[in-house]
């Protein structure tokens, strides 16, 4: 545990990516390979499940700060992170030693682990000992293991480049072996480094492309400046961007596995998609898109939310909300990594075997224009056919791991734009605490301003600043970590769809609301009403 | 009527025909120290103690009409009777002491209890109402011994000096950053540069006779290396052209807020460091206890959260005034 200690407050110390690396790798060259693969584990963005309930450790934080509740919570409010409340408001003691050396591993598998299997009061003499007898930095370091992810300020990607150091391999070859699940041990640590692939796990998925935006905020992109960005627009292949989950569909050894971008396998959540595979071969994966679809278009994505929450859907949101994947790439095809391989290639592959696919698995459409004026026209019409706008992928790209600007982009359609007044103000957490940063909107029906949405992004870190003191001193009440305010100040926001939603007090929900502009030049009254939003749907 | 109240304007005796640190215009302003949320231009007449006097004469004008007053000497004011005593938070802080038929009000305008070798340490002034402070009221904000501070100050100074990095520290200009060069006076005697707003504060407290380490101007004309180097400078100067000479720097902050971890990480300072002019929450609580005060007013920052647990534990107590930020902590 010290030597981990000692990587996170490295990596806690600096801003430059260099000598997060450089300290990662040092960490890992000396590691045992249990140690390694809890490290990589934890900070790759990790967590273990839930061992202790965050209230239990509140509760059990009162009790022996000797702290009201409400002050505990107020203090966690400002401080954004429960790990770093505990240990600022009860290590330091003068008795306090350091943990005895034991290893990372050791102490998850023997100290941690087996918390979840405890009962409450063995629980909290264990978790209560550490609090009362660490040191800070320790205190803290075992809080965040126990209460979630890391958070210290490296990505997987991060990760990745410095094991690629350690093992002497391409750095896609690492983060191909980092994707889906696997448990962090010895043997998984082995694999990792290892020199050759061996036998690699069913079910891991490769890691996805990504594209990136096109548009320049807030204005239109006019044809002629992508053409002079992008070369011609016979250069590419050309998609409607669909607004759906993108995932990645595997049929391996006659098993299928569906995962979300996210990493989540959902497999599961969506009976009718694994049934549609069965028919693929062996060593196919799939690169597409999850949508709700109904009546030969896309249903809007809170129908998908709805199917997202359930494990097991049952035969009535089957059939409400009947879903689809609609492929765009091939990644694997006889059991053969085709990444490598130019997109055109790849493409004409997925159209062959694409001709025998059931329904459920549809190909995604390429889209045709003479030039990039023409392709304008078309996505004019996007809103109708409910897609986001399109996707431009380079006829010679490569699958690469993750976002590489200029393979392949994304050329969305305007947003719309709302004008809202803000309600309510919460603090963010992490390196957003102690900082108002979490906005409430509203807009009016008759004379009472009704939320529509929340939105924590958009501003720059002055703008952030200047409304948090704003906040401050115009609040109304506080309940809890959230200030209503006076219903002052107006925001332009920006959003992607609108749609009917039983579940919000406004009756509307909105797809991706995000601040666009501090509209200082309106007041209050200038906002927009329920009414024009609804003339939306 | 209560002997002092609280407006938009700042503070107002009207028994005595004061004010105190006034936000606005007025005849007589009492000024608890000289830091800018507390001292404005734009009163007919001034009192401070006499440390406070050059360093207001430099913020506010050569001009001003100010009288300079010791520590503990009564002035009488009207119906009232006055005394200014230390309050440990920069050079010539003081809490104001207002006595009138036979009750007793302390203002504390900024303090802390901490031991700071640039200005007299805190007294204690027993009183019927307290008005304090309470920027800091949170129990997570607790201070470790200024001593230990400066010991990680010098330690990731000199490691950087190892590694070939300048060290640019960010101390508000007035009062932080000559605490900083005292205390590491204890720990070396080499040559610190400063930006310009703190040459010129350092330059005051050292008329008034604090010892420091010696300090130089960066020099803006000239290329030089500063590898190896601490630099101190205002919180301001941070992402600054002034700052582009320092390309391979680590950079630190000086701060109570540093207590918590996000309010490093979102300014993107490599270290934290946390020293305070202000009272930590074991500080407020004592003080408010030693003063033996039967009501207690707050300002500033945590005030609404001290209000609820001091009433929880039986004492009058209410927020006060208009609650804003100190300067010398602002992030």
């Amino acid at each position: 545990m010290r030597r981990f200690s000692t990587l996170y407050s490295a990596l806690d110390q600096t801003q430059s990516t260099n000598a997060k690396v450089a300290a990662m790798v040092d960490y890992f060259e000396q590691a045992s390979p249990a140690d390694l693969a809890y490290a990589v584990f934890f900070l790759s963005g990790r967590r273990l499940r839930r061992l202790v309930g965050a209230a239990k450790l509140r509760h059990w934080l009162s009790e022996t700060s000797e702290l009201p509740a409400w002050l505990v919570e107020q203090t966690y409010a400002d401080v954004g992170d429960l790990a770093e409340t505990i240990a600022l408001l009860l290590a330091d003691r003068t008795d306090d030693a350091p943990l005895a050396d034991v290893s990372l591993a050791d102490f998850v598998v023997e100290q941690l682990l087996p918390l979840g299997k405890m009962d409450d009061d063995a629980q909290r003499d264990r978790v209560v000992g550490w609090w009362c007898s660490l040191p800070y930095q320790d205190c803290y370091l075992v809080n965040k293991l126990l209460t979630g992810a890391l958070r210290v300020g490296v990505s997987q990607g991060l990760v990745a480049t410095a094991l690629a150091q350690v093992a002497g391999l391409p750095r896609p070859v690492i983060l191909h072996r980092l994707m889906g699940q696997w448990t962090p041990n010895a043997e998984f640590a082995g694999m990792l480094l290892a020199q050759d692939d061996g036998k690699a796990s069913l079910s891991r998925p490769y890691p996805f492309c990504l594209a990136s935006p096109l548009e320049k905020l807030p204005g239109e992109l006019a044809a002629d400046d992508i053409a002079a960005r992008l070369g011609p627009v016979s250069d590419y292949q050309i998609e409607w961007k669909w607004d759906g989950i993108r995932g990645q569909l595997i049929r391996r050894d006659g098993q299928t596995f569906l995962w979300s971008r996210g990493e989540d396998l959902i497999t599961t959540q969506f009976p009718e998609i694994e049934a549609a595979s069965t028919g693929l071969a062996d060593g196919t994966v799939l690169d597409g898109e999850i949508l709700a679809w109904q009546d030969n278009q896309p249903m809007p994505f809170s129908a998908l939310q709805r199917r997202i929450g359930r494990k097991r859907p049952g035969k009535k949101s089957l059939a409400e909300f009947p879903c689809i994947f609609r492929c765009y790439d091939l990644l694997e095809h006889d059991g053969r990594d085709l990444r490598e391989e130019p997109l055109t290639e790849r493409r004409a592959l997925l159209e062959h075997l694409a001709a025998t696919f059931p329904e459920r698995l549809a190909l995604s459409q390429t889209v045709t224009g003479d030039n990039w004026q023409a392709l304008a026209l078309q996505r004019a019409d996007a809103r109708r056919r409910r897609v986001e706008g399109f996707m431009l992928k380079h006829h010679e790209s490569r699958y690469v791991a993750g976002r590489k600007r200029g393979v392949w982009w994304k050329w969305k359609i305007e947003p719309y734009t709302v004008d809202a007044v803000m309600l309510y103000a919460q603090a963010g957490h992490g390196r957003r605490a102690n900082l108002h940063t979490d906005y409430t909107f509203a807009v009016w029906r008759g004379d009472e301003l009704v939320p529509i949405a929340k939105a924590y992004s958009g501003l720059n870190n002055e703008e952030i600043d200047t409304l948090d003191k704003w906040i401050r001193r115009h609040t109304r009440e506080r309940f809890g970590p959230v200030r209503s305010v006076e219903p002052e100040q107006v925001f332009e926001l920006a959003f992607e769809a609108i749609a009917h939603s039983s579940r919000h007090k406004s009756g509307v929900a909105l797809r991706f609301p995000r601040i666009r502009r501090w509209r200082h030049d309106l007041a209050a009254q200038d906002a927009d009403t329920l009414e024009t939003l609804e003339a939306l749907i | 009527m209560a002997l002092v109240s609280a407006s938009s304007a700042g503070l107002y005796c009207a028994a005595g025909g004061f004010h105190i640190d006034p936000m606005r215009d007025c005849d007589l302003a009492l000024i608890t120290h000289a830091h800018a949320d507390h001292a404005r231009r734009g009163a007919a007449r001034y009192i401070a103690t006499h440390d406070s006097v050059p360093i207001l004469r430099a913020r506010l004008g050569e001009s001003i009409n100010i009288s300079g007053v010791d520590y503990g000497e009564t002035l009488d004011l009207g119906a009232t009777r006055v005394s200014f005593h230390p309050a440990g938070h920069v050079l010539g802080s003081a809490q104001i002491r207002i006595e009138h038929d036979n009750s007793v009000w302390v203002v504390t305008g900024d303090f802390k209890r901490d031991p700071d070798p640039t200005c007299a340490p805190f007294e204690v002034v027993p009183c019927d109402t307290f008005v304090t402070e309470a920027t800091f009221a949170l129990p997570v904000y607790r201070w470790p011994p200024p001593a230990t501070v400066a010991e990680e100050i010098y330690a990731w100074w000199q490691s950087n000096k190892a590694s070939g990095q300048p060290s640019v520290l960010f101390c508000y200009a007035f009062g932080k950053a000559q605490r900083v060069l005292a205390a590491l006076a204890h720990l070396t005697d080499a040559t610190v540069l400063t930006h310009g707003a703190v040459e010129k504060l350092t330059a005051l407290y050292r008329e008034a006779g604090v010892r420091m380490l010696p300090t130089t101007p960066v020099d803006l004309r000239t290329q030089r290396d500063y590898s190896g180097e601490l630099i101190i400078a205002p919180p301001g100067a941070a992402g600054s052209r002034w700052m582009r000479r320092f390309k391979t720097a680590s950079t630190g902050f000086c701060s109570g807020w540093m207590r918590v971890r996000g309010n490093r990480r979102r300014r993107g300072y490599d270290r934290g460091f946390v020293l305070s002019d202000h009272a930590d929450w074991p500080g407020l609580l004592s003080t408010i206890a030693d003063t033996g005060a039967s009501r207690i007013l707050l300002m500033h920052g945590h005030a609404d959260t001290l209000v609820r647990l001091l009433r929880e534990r039986g004492v009058d107590a209410a927020e006060f005034g208009q609650q804003r930020e100190s300067v010398d902590e602002a992030l």
